[in-house]
C-alpha cells in the first residue's frame, strides 16, 4: 500500500520499501570493508599518527613547542578548538532544533550529523587540554577540593563554565545519539550472521524489542532530550565567546560575541555536514535518500547563518567607530589593514563573499559546487577564528610588547593530526554503525512516492505515470510536484 | 516458564492500526506489538497511557539547578570566600552558565536512566525476539495463548480477516 502526496515532495526518492531501506543502510555494515573506505581509513590513521606525535613532542617538551610568545599567549590551540566546537554545532542542529521544528527532512542525515558532532567535539577538546601544559592535573578544573585545602574551582570565570559547557554538551550528544542508535543496531542484530556481530550488536541495542511502548517512551524521551539540547547549542557557544568577550582585550570585549559565535558554529558546521554528506552518499551509494533537496536545504541554512555572520563582522566595525575607543578602533584597523590582513580578507572572502553564490539556483543544486563551497567555507571559519584570536592579541595597549605569531611544525602538526583524528572515528563510524537513522526515515517514507511518478522539477507537461489507488488520495487526483523555492 | 503466543504478522502500519482496533473491539487482549518504527496513534489503540517522564524530566532539571547554585553559593560564598575580579562572593549572574549546564546535564542523564528502566533495557548478550522481521519491514501483533481458553484457530481467522498476511506460532521462554 502506497500514499502518494499532491503536495509535498518526496523525501525519499528511488520508490523504497521499508526492506529497501534496512538493505541499504545495513549493507555497509554488512558487508566486507571496500578498497576506498581501506583507502581513506589508511590516509586518516597517518595524520593520526602525525597527532601522536605531534601530541607527544608537546607533552614531553612543553608548550614551548608550539609558536606561542609572551604576547600571542593563544593562537592555533585555542583557533582550533573554537573551530572544532563550532563544526560540532550543526548536528545537534540538525538532530535537536530541526527535530523540534518538526523538518522531516532532517532524518536522513541526523545521524551522521550527530556523530559528526560527538569526534568534532572530542578534537575539540584536546585542545584547551594539551594547552593547559600539564594535562596529567585537568582535573582540577572540576570542583574538587586542591591539595593545599579547600580552596575551590573559579566559578566566575568563563574558562571553568567552558568545562561544564563542553562536558555536558559532550556527554548530552552522546547519549542522544546512542538513544536514537538503539533500534537501528537492533536491525543490525536481527540481521546479523556472524557470533561475534550478533553478541556485540546485542549487547549495543540494549535488548531493544521495539514494543510498541518502548516506542511511546522513546518518542517522549527523543523530544525531551532535543527539548533541552536546543538551548543547550546555543549556550555552548555563547559560553565559548564568553572565554573572549568578557575579557578587555580590544577585539574581544564586545556584546555581540554570543549570538555571532553562535551563528558561525552553524554556518561552519553546515559546510561540514555537507562536506561529509556529500563523501558519504556517493561513497555508500545512499544518493536515494540524502537526496538533491537536502544538499539545497542545507546550503541555505548555510548561506542564512553566513550572512548573519557577515553582519556581524559589518556590526563590529561600526561599533568600534561607534564606541569612540580609540583602542578598539585600531583593533578593527589593524585587522583589515595590519600584518594578518590577508587572514582578515581571506575570512572575508570564504564566510561573506562566496556563501552568497547559493542564492543562485544552479550552485544551490550543484554537487561539486556545494562540495567547493563547504571546503571555502571551512577554511573561512576557520580564519575567522584565527583573526579574532590571534589579531586580538598580537597589538594591545602596549606597543612596546606588540609581536607576531608563527606557528611551529608541531602546531600544524596538532591541528591537521586533529583531522586525521576526527577522519578515523568517522570512518569507523561509517563502517560499523548504520549511517543512516533507518527507523526515522521508514517513519517518513509514506511521505514519498512508491512505483510512481517521480520528482521531476520544473516540467509543467509532465504527466505522472497512474498510481496506486489510496486511501484519502483519488486515484484521478494528479500527482506532480512543484517547486517553490 | 514458556508461553504461546500468536504472531500476527502485518505489512502496513495503518491495516496493522485498524487491525489493533477490531482485534481489541473483539475482546481479544493484545499482549504486545513489535514495529520497525514508532507509529502514531498507535497508543490510543493499544491504551497506552501518557508517559509521565516529562514530568520526571522536570525534576531532575530541578535537582540540576538546585545542586548547581548549592555547589556554586556553598564553594565560593561560603567554604572558601575569595573576592574576584571584584564581584561580591556570592555573584549570582556568573553562577548562571554552570546551573544552566548542570540542569541539562541532570536532565538528559536522569531521563536517559529513567528510560532504560522502565522500558528495561540493559546491554544484554543474547536477545529474544518474537520475529526477526519486526525490526526490519514487519508490524507484529503478539497475542498471549492461554491453554484451555484461547482458540487459536479463531484468533487466526481474526488476524486474518483484519489485513494480516501470515500468523505463527511462537514459544517464548520468560525472562
Amino acid at each position: 500500500m502506497q500514499h502518494v502526496s499532491p503536495v509535498r515532495e518526496p523525501l525519499v526518492t528511488g520508490g523504497k520499501t521499508y526492506h529497501d531501506i534496512t538493505q541499504d543502510v545495513c549493507r555497509q555494515v554488512e558487508a566486507k570493508p571496500n578498497i576506498r573506505w581501506m583507502a581513506a581509513l589508511a590516509v586518516a590513521l597517518f595524520f593520526l599518527g602525525v597527532f601522536i606525535y605531534s601530541v607527544y613532542r608537546t607533552l614531553w617538551y612543553g608548550i614551548g613547542e608550539w609558536g606561542l610568545n609572551k604576547t600571542v599567549g593563544w593562537a592555533w590551540d585555542i583557533t582550533n578548538f573554537v573551530w572544532w566546537v563550532g563544526i560540532g554545532h550543526a548536528g545537534t542542529l540538525i538532530s535537536a532544533v530541526l527535530l523540534l521544528f518538526r523538518q522531516k527532512w532532517r532524518s536522513s542525515i541526523n545521524r551522521a550529523a550527530e556523530a559528526m558532532t560527538i569526534f568534532a567535539v572530542i578534537c575539540a577538546a584536546m585542545f584547551p587540554v594539551l594547552h593547559m601544559g600539564r594535562p596529567w592535573q585537568a582535573y582540577w578544573v572540576f570542583p574538587l577540593q586542591n591539595t593545599f585545602g579547600s580552596l575551590w574551582a573559579n566559578f566566575n570565570s568563563p574558562l571553568l563554565w567552558d568545562v561544564f559547557a563542553i562536558s555536558t554538551y559532550f556527554s548530552v550528544s552522546l547519549v542522544f545519539w546512542y538513544i536514537g542508535l538503539i533500534p537501528d543496531f537492533a536491525t543490525i542484530r536481527d540481521r546479523a550472521k556472524g557470533p561475534i556481530a550478533k553478541v556485540a550488536y546485542s549487547m549495543l541495542s540494549m535488548n531493544w524489542k521495539g514494543s510498541a511502548k518502548a516506542w511511546s517512551r522513546y518518542e517522549t524521551v527523543s523530544l525531551i532530550l532535543a527539548g533541552v539540547s536546543t538551548p543547550l547549542v546555543l549556550s555552548v557557544h555563547t559560553i565559548v565567546s564568553m572565554d573572549f568577550a568578557t575579557s578587555v582585550v580590544p577585539g574581544w570585549h564586545t556584546t555581540i560575541f554570543p549570538p555571532y559565535f553562535v551563528a558561525g558554529a552553524i554556518f561552519s558546521g553546515f559546510a561540514m555536514v555537507l562536506t561529509l554528506m556529500l563523501i558519504t552518499r556517493v561513497v555508500f551509494k545512499l544518493e536515494d535518500y540524502i537526496t538533491l533537496e537536502h544538499i539545497a536545504l542545507m546550503n541555505k541554512i548555510m548561506m542564512i547563518t553566513g550572512s548573519i555572520v557577515g553582519v556581524a563582522y559589518i556590526t563590529e566595525f561600526f561599533i568600534a567607530w561607534y564606541s569612540q575607543v580609540e583602542f578598539e578602533q585600531y583593533a578593527f584597523i589593524n585587522r583589515a589593514t595590519g600584518p594578518y590582513w590577508w587572514a582578515y580578507w581571506s575570512m572575508m572572502t570564504c564566510n561573506v563573499i562566496t556563501p552568497q553564490l547559493v542564492w543562485i539556483r544552479k550552485v544551490r543544486y550543484s554537487i561539486p559546487m556545494t562540495f567547493v563551497l563547504s571546503i571555502i567555507v571551512n577554511i573561512g571559519m576557520w580564519f575567522e577564528r584565527f583573526v579574532i584570536i590571534v589579531t586580538s592579541l598580537h597589538r594591545d595597549y602596549l606597543p612596546s610588547s606588540w609581536a607576531m605569531f608563527s606557528p611551529s611544525i608541531i602546531d600544524i602538526g596538532v591541528y591537521v593530526g586533529t583531522i586525521g583524528l576526527f577522519f578515523t572515528l568517522f570512518l569507523l563510524f561509517a563502517k560499523f554503525f548504520p549511517v543512516i537513522n533507518m527507523a526515522e526515515v521508514k517513519t517518513i517514507l509514506k511521505y514519498t512516492v512508491d512505483n510512481g511518478p517521480t520528482y521531476t522539477g520544473h516540467d509543467p507537461h509532465h504527466t505522472p505515470t497512474p498510481h496506486h489507488a489510496t486511501p484519502g488520495v483519488p486515484a484521478s487526483a494528479p500527482v506532480t510536484y512543484t517547486k517553490h523555492d | 516458564m514458556t508461553k504461546r503466543f500468536a504472531l500476527g504478522v502485518f505489512d502496513d502500519e495503518d491495516v496493522l492500526l485498524h487491525a489493533i482496533e477490531n482485534v481489541r473491539a473483539a475482546g481479544v487482549k493484545i499482549y504486545d506489538v513489535f514495529t520497525p518504527f514508532p507509529i502514531h496513534g498507535i497508543d490510543d489503540a493499544l491504551g497506552i497511557e501518557r508517559s509521565r517522564l516529562p514530568i520526571a524530566a522536570f525534576f531532575y532539571g530541578l535537582c540540576g539547578l538546585s545542586f548547581a547554585l548549592w555547589m556554586q553559593i556553598y564553594m565560593l560564598g561560603f567554604d572558601w570566600p575569595m573576592i574576584i575580579g571584584g564581584k561580591p562572593h556570592i555573584s549570582l549572574p556568573a553562577f548562571i552558565p554552570v546551573a544552566f549546564e548542570l540542569t541539562v546535564l541532570f536532565t538528559c542523564h536522569g531521563m536517559a536512566i529513567t528510560f532504560f528502566i522502565i522500558t528495561s533495557m540493559y546491554p544484554k548478550p543474547k536477545v529474544q525476539v518474537m520475529d526477526v522481521r519486526s525490526t526490519d519491514d514487519k508490524f507484529v501483533m503478539a497475542i498471549e495463548l492461554k491453554d484451555g481458553t484461547s482458540n487459536l484457530g479463531q484468533l487466526t481467522q481474526l488476524l486474518r480477516d483484519n489485513g494480516a498476511s501470515e500468523v505463527n506460532e511462537k514459544e517464548m521462554t520468560k525472562n
